[in-house]
């Protein structure tokens, strides 16, 4: 019996990880794929918006020699694919070419601004995980209770709420009116400068450097965005969660669970929990994403030097090298994150490895 | 009262009913039996109130169900007044259930060895190495020959008839005095079944362990059970010894008798079950 429970199991395990092979190879297609098509798009928009680019670079006051010259060097005489190809490798070396606003090679741009956005959404994200996830599961164990209710008020105001007028409100009566919170920016002026790099997270650098005013600084001066963008995101989080329990909550197990014995708490924590992390996994990296090119809005509401502010002025100006920069970082960070959930929950759910 | 027959549940009156929107529905209605260390099938067409009958014994009902009873008593307890706590500590030790599909019955993100063991670390405050320990024997008893490499295995990755032996496994470790057991083969293959009962008639005879098997299916019932109890849309209409279902004389146990396929008598036509309005109000 052992040999033939054996023998009925191997070659499945065997077919198993051939499977899961095939599912991760396949995600990688799907992710270049993705890439690529980002790629052309950024690279056909940027050839075909009105704005001149010579012009854009050297004025329109220039005379036609000028004109000509800057458009060979530019390389725009050249056939498409061979302007792609030029343009795949100078993305691939991370040169996305000049802003023609700030004089700045585009990709130094884009290291100054995108850590202050990646600090403002992954701390909203985490406030919006942190309060979400167990709001939504608690308001699912008491399904019908006023702690329900008072969750699904809470989220659905934080769902219906616009994140500009509630920035606006904060800044008007935190800031204006109370003097509690700092209305704009990083930092105060005066510990501008105080801490510089590796990871152009003020919040951890200054941390690194032992820098403890700067950090009480930072945060003081993050709390009010980072709170207001968490907010949208617990709402959206605990709506969530709240359905993945009551599935889990309804499901044959858990009564085998409640039959041996078990309390409630092992039995959410436990039981159903373990089920839903994949799908919470899943939301947590869509917030995360959504939050970091949906931070415009509060971006220029708290005048947030981040990638949201960067990518408004440049679409201002008709700064089509900062432009698809941004956009394509921005693509690459969110297929980024994709590729990391969807590794992470074959290793959470045995049933797909 | 000899030993065999001295009752460990007994169970008067108990009614179960779901409020719903086009009134109240009565799933069980009055229901008085008593089972010793002995195994009683309840058998009845879907929707008779069986599994809401062993869901009740054990406070399991949905929240939305209510349960009135004159009496029930497990041994020393009485199941309508004992505390939330005190059930808990009655379930998976003193009296467990063990439910149709393992499919769905087991969670499907935790090892089975995993789940057997967590019965153990429950209720008997056993450290994770002494749960494995038990764990890899109970999973021998239902012979399961390579107990350390199953231990390890996620539901998904056994058969149908293992993850029933796995489901006996997690609901007798704590040797409970009464099992529940709703429809525990009907969603085995014919091949397996057979298999899965022996392994729970020896377990249960060995412990003397006092069974509550829920079935649709008579001849499995009349063959398995020492008692059968035959429901019909929530009330028990008959109550009688399997070797003696033969001669039953309820029309409605009669109808289910000759509603039934036999090699000896074989029949052109099986008859169609008949009911009557009148037995359910009896
Ligand atoms: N959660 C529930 N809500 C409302 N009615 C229910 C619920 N569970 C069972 N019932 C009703 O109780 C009756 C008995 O169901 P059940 O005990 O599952 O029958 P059986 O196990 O004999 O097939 C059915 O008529 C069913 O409609
Ligand atoms: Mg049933």
């Amino acid at each position: 019996m052992s040999i033939s429970q054996t023998s009925a199991i191997a070659p499945g395990r065997a077919k198993a990880a051939l499977g899961a092979l095939r599912k991760v190879a396949a995600s990688f297609a799907v992710i270049l794929t993705t890439l690529l098509g980002l790629l052309v798009i950024t690279f056909v928009v940027g050839r075909m918006v009105p704005a001149d680019p010579v012009i854009a670079v050297i004025g329109d006051q220039a005379d036609h020699e000028t004109y000509e010259r800057v458009y060979k060097e530019m390389g725009l005489d050249q056939p498409l694919y061979v302007q792609f190809a030029t343009y795949l490798g100078n993305v691939a070396h991370l040169d996305f070419g000049q802003s023609h606003v700030t004089k700045n090679a585009v990709s130094s741009d884009l290291a100054r601004v995108f850590p202050a956005t990646l600090e403002l959404a992954t701390l909203a994200t985490l406030i919006g995980a942190g309060f979400g996830i167990p709001l939504g599961i608690i308001s699912a164990v008491r399904k019908g209770t006023w702690v329900d209710h008072l969750a699904r008020i809470v989220g659905l105001l934080g769902h219906s709420t616009p994140i500009f007028w509630l920035g606006t409100i904060v800044i008007l009566v935190f800031y204006a009116k109370f003097g509690l919170i700092p209305g704009s920016g990083r930092l105060d002026v005066y510990n501008e400068g105080l801490v510089d790099g590796p990871t152009h997270s003020i919040l951890v650098d200054a941390v690194l450097a032992g820098e403890w005013e700067v950090f009480g600084d930072a945060l003081l001066h993050v709390a009010a965005p980072a709170l207001i963008l968490g907010y949208a995101a617990m709402a959206y989080l605990s709506r969530m969660s709240r359905s993945f329990m009551l599935e889990q909550l309804r499901q044959e197990y858990v009564l085998t669970a409640k039959a041996k014995g078990l309390g409630q708490r092992a039995i959410v924590w436990r039981h159903a929990f373990r089920n839903i992390r994949v799908q919470l996994l899943t939301i947590v990296a869509l917030a995360y994403c959504g939050l970091l090119d949906g931070t415009v809005l509060i971006e220029t509401v708290f005048a947030w030097p981040g990638l949201g502010q960067y990518l408004t002025s440049a679409l201002f100006f008709a700064d089509m090298n900062a432009v698809l920069g941004s956009v394509l970082l921005i693509g690459i960070i969110s297929i980024a994150i994709n590729l990391l959930s969807d590794l992470t929950y074959r290793f959470l759910d045995p049933r797909t490895r | 009262m000899p030993e065999q027959t001295k009752p460990i549940l007994s169970v008067k009156n108990m009614s179960v009913q779901f409020p719903s929107l086009s009134g109240v529905v009565s799933a069980v209605r009055n229901l008085s039996f008593e089972v010793g260390r002995e195994k009683v099938g309840i058998i009845g067409e879907s929707g008779s109130g069986k599994s809401t009958t062993g869901r009740a014994i054990m406070r399991l009902q949905p929240a939305t169900a209510r349960v009135v009873a004159d009496e029930m008593r497990f041994e020393d307890v009485d199941l309508l007044t004992a505390s939330e706590a005190e059930m808990r500590a009655i379930r998976g030790s003193r009296i467990s259930m063990i439910l149709q599909d393992p499919k769905y019955s087991l969670n499907p993100v935790m090892t089975v060895g995993e789940q057997i063991a967590e019965t153990v670390i429950l209720h008997e405050r056993l450290g994770r190495k002494a749960a494995r320990e038990r764990t890899l024997a109970m999973l021998e008893r239902v012979n399961i020959r390579d107990p350390q490499r199953v231990f390890n295995l996620y539901p998904h990755e056994v058969s149908g008839g293992m993850g029933q032996r796995i489901m006996i496994s997690m609901m007798l470790i704590s040797s409970p005095s009464l099992i529940i057991a709703d429809e525990p083969t009907s969603a085995l293959d014919v091949t397996v079944r057979q298999q899965v009962l022996s392994i729970l008639d020896d377990l249960i005879s060995e412990r003397n362990i006092g069974l509550i098997f829920i079935s649709h299916d008579l001849n499995l019932v009349k063959s398995f059970c020492d008692r059968v109890i035959i429901m019909y849309a929530g009330r028990i209409v008959e109550t009688i010894d399997a070797s003696k279902l033969d001669q039953a004389t309820h029309p409605y146990t009669r109808g289910l008798l000759e509603a039934l396929p036999s090699l000896d008598h074989p029949r052109d036509r099986l008859e169609v079950l008949k009911r009557q309005a009148s037995w359910a109000e009896a």
